[in-house]
């Protein structure tokens, strides 16, 4: 996905918002009730309501654009109350993007694409062009795709299309109700990949309906784990409900695995890396033998003159004399920068010598990750991972 | 039995008129009915309370004979084409008004949901949303109605001459023991349903372009 023209968002407060149903209309299948929500989503973020079905999530989406009216309380869109404006022009400013896309199977995609748009009375000219624009946005060549039908598309092309129209008319709120949950596990992690950077650019405010925490913590800036009842359990970033779930019920929720998913958060290059103990080929293996001894990890890396790794030996069995590269007894695992902490534990775990090497982009190696510093970050309640544009630019550094 | 190609020829413009006449009987009352149809379904989809009651009031108009429907509006409309549009429109309400609504119905309750989160007012998604998507199962009811409507407007003849239609030519031909007459009427009614039939098929391909896109849904993922 390429760049999107303008950056506009809206703050979103739900202040003390409750939607109670009848007796009658709860056995009729009502959504889930809210109970007593407060939450504020900053401008410009992603806010991740999740949890069980029935708990009020979704029901709590469709207050913002009034699709369903609060029995109490208020939602502010930069302040001002949502139900004080006119309910249609309301909706058209608010992107809203839904599981089964809901896409028009009887309009083309490109008038899918311009339906908001045409209810506001854009010209022809500028719907056309606006189409092609938002179809490049989301990967779709508008020469292939403008003149087909919703039907000769497949699931994953389905939802872009319906991201496409939400953006339409570049509302600065998006509603997005399990957008990516009708494709399968591949598609869905690429349309989310490519979502989160798209988001980077377009920096929207963002409402985003699952029940998956996976989903949940990947795509949040915040995320809102909802309980039975319509009840607001824990409202935080992703790494803080991970690392100090408030109740048992989201520690529950999260998982037994929450330390793994926090790592899951991190990437390698956010760590500090731990120094090597290197011996280059041809160099005297008896003074950096003196020098592994006062370290407490017991291996030493063979490098080439120009710092490239070749493997590791033990320090008590490394020869005395002029260091050969035939001296090594193991290898390890190369780690990109990029890298997640959870996918470089996992690789350390299958390695011999349990420490990941990161090398810069000549293959110099810099330093190294050892189980102990990924772990080590466990131990920290308190430590986030960067946000989207820290991340972006330390691809950027990396050579991505 | 003989059939005298020489009758035929002869009368050719008598014939025309007889199955213009039936064209007439056919689709006047089809388009009446559909309109009617039309607003009690889009009534009875913003308001299902009605839906029960339309249905059991059309049920029993299509129930009436033809004869006697004729019968009992005589005294009220006399021999005007109005004593037989009014029963042939009665008959097409039951079929059309439940296909109709049942295009209303079928479409997907997301699509309305997308619709009404977008901003679209009630009547704008009813003739732009859910209008287009009722299409198909519409001319379902369309096409139904209009077989019926060639099978019955024969029935016309009963009220007399002035009437026609292709029943006439079938009526006098058995009167006149003259098989030509009723044969061609005969035969003519049914190339009637069937041309009529055809076209309305194509006429819904024309209107349904997405539907047929759906057919040859072979594209990549």
């Amino acid at each position: 996905m390429t760049a999107a023209p303008s950056q506009r968002a809206a703050t979103v407060e739900f202040e003390h918002v409750t939607k109670t149903y009848d007796r009658r209309a709860a056995k009729a299948g009502a959504p889930g009730a809210v109970n007593d929500l407060s939450i504020t989503i900053p401008a410009g973020k992603i806010c991740v309501l999740v949890g069980p079905s029935g708990c009020g999530k979704t029901t709590s989406l469709k207050m913002v654009n009034r699709l369903i009216e609060p029995t109490s309380g208020r939602i502010l869109l930069d302040g001002v109350d949502a139900a004080t404006r006119d309910t249609t022009e309301l909706r058209r400013g608010i992107g809203y993007v839904i599981q089964q896309t809901g896409l028009f199977p009887h309009q083309t995609i490109e008038e899918n694409v311009v339906t908001v748009p045409r209810l506001l009375g854009w010209s022809k000219a500028r719907m056309r062009t606006r189409a092609e624009e938002l179809l490049a946005v989301v990967g779709l060549e508008p020469g292939r795709y403008a003149r087909r039908y919703p039907a000769q598309l497949s699931g994953g092309e389905r939802q872009r299309v319906g991201v496409a129209r939400a953006l339409a008319a570049d509302p600065p709120v998006m509603l997005m109700d399990e957008p990516f949950g009708a494709v399968d596990p591949i598609v869905r992690e690429r349309l989310q990949n490519e979502f989160l950077r798209l988001q980077e650019q377009l920096a929207k405010t963002i409402l985003f309906v699952t029940h998956d925490i996976d989903e949940a913590i990947k795509m949040g800036d915040l995320v809102a784990v909802f309980q039975a009842g319509g009840i607001v359990a824990q409202y935080a970033p992703p790494a803080e409900i991970l690392a100090s779930p408030a109740s048992d019920f989201v520690a529950r929720f999260v998982g037994t695995d929450r330390g793994l998913k926090r790592l899951s958060l991190f990437r390698v290059g956010e760590l500090p890396l731990s120094r090597v103990v290197t011996a280059p080929v041809g160099s005297d293996g008896a003074s950096t033998q003196r020098a592994a001894a006062e370290q407490p990890f017991e291996h030493v890396l063979i490098v080439e003159a120009d710092r490239r790794p070749v493997g590791w030996v033990h320090r008590d069995r490394l020869p005395a004399g002029v260091v050969t590269p035939d001296a090594i007894e193991s290898t390890s695992p190369l780690l990109d920068r990029r890298t997640t902490l959870k996918d470089a534990l996992s690789m350390l775990l299958d390695a011999d010598v349990q420490a990941g090497l990161v090398v810069d982009r000549t293959g110099a190696v810099q330093g190294m990750v050892t189980v102990a510093d990924i772990t080590a970050l466990l131990h920290v309640p308190d430590a986030q991972p960067m946000n989207a544009a820290e991340r972006a630019a330390a691809d950027a550094d990396a050579g991505a | 039995m003989e059939i005298r190609w020489d009758w035929i020829l002869d009368h050719l413009d008598d014939i025309a008129l007889a199955l213009w006449q039936h064209v007439v009987y056919t689709a006047i009352p089809l388009a009446v009915g559909f309109v009617i149809s039309l607003a009690l379904a889009i009534w009875a989809v913003r308001t299902p309370r009605v839906y029960g009651p339309i249905t059991a009031v059309t049920g029993i108009l299509y129930t009436i004979p033809s004869l006697a429907a004729f019968a009992l509006l005589i005294p009220f409309t006399g021999l005007s084409p109005l004593t037989a549009f009014i029963p042939l429109t009665s008959y097409t309400l039951l079929i059309l008004f439940r296909n109709i609504v049942a295009g209303f119905q079928a479409v997907p309750r997301e699509v309305l949901e997308a619709a009404d989160g977008m901003g679209y007012r009630g009547r704008e998604r009813l003739v732009r949303v859910e209008l287009p998507l009722a299409v198909p199962l519409m001319f379902a009811g369309i096409r139904l109605a209009a077989v019926t409507l060639i099978g019955l407007a024969t029935v016309v003849s009963i009220l007399g001459s002035t009437f026609g239609g292709l029943g006439q030519l079938i009526t006098e031909g058995l009167q006149t023991f003259f098989p030509t007459k009723y044969v061609a009427g005969g035969v003519l009614a049914v190339l009637l349903a069937f041309v009529v039939d055809f076209l309305l098929v194509r006429l819904e391909r024309l209107v349904t372009p997405w539907a047929r896109a759906r057919a040859d849904a072979g594209a990549p993922a």
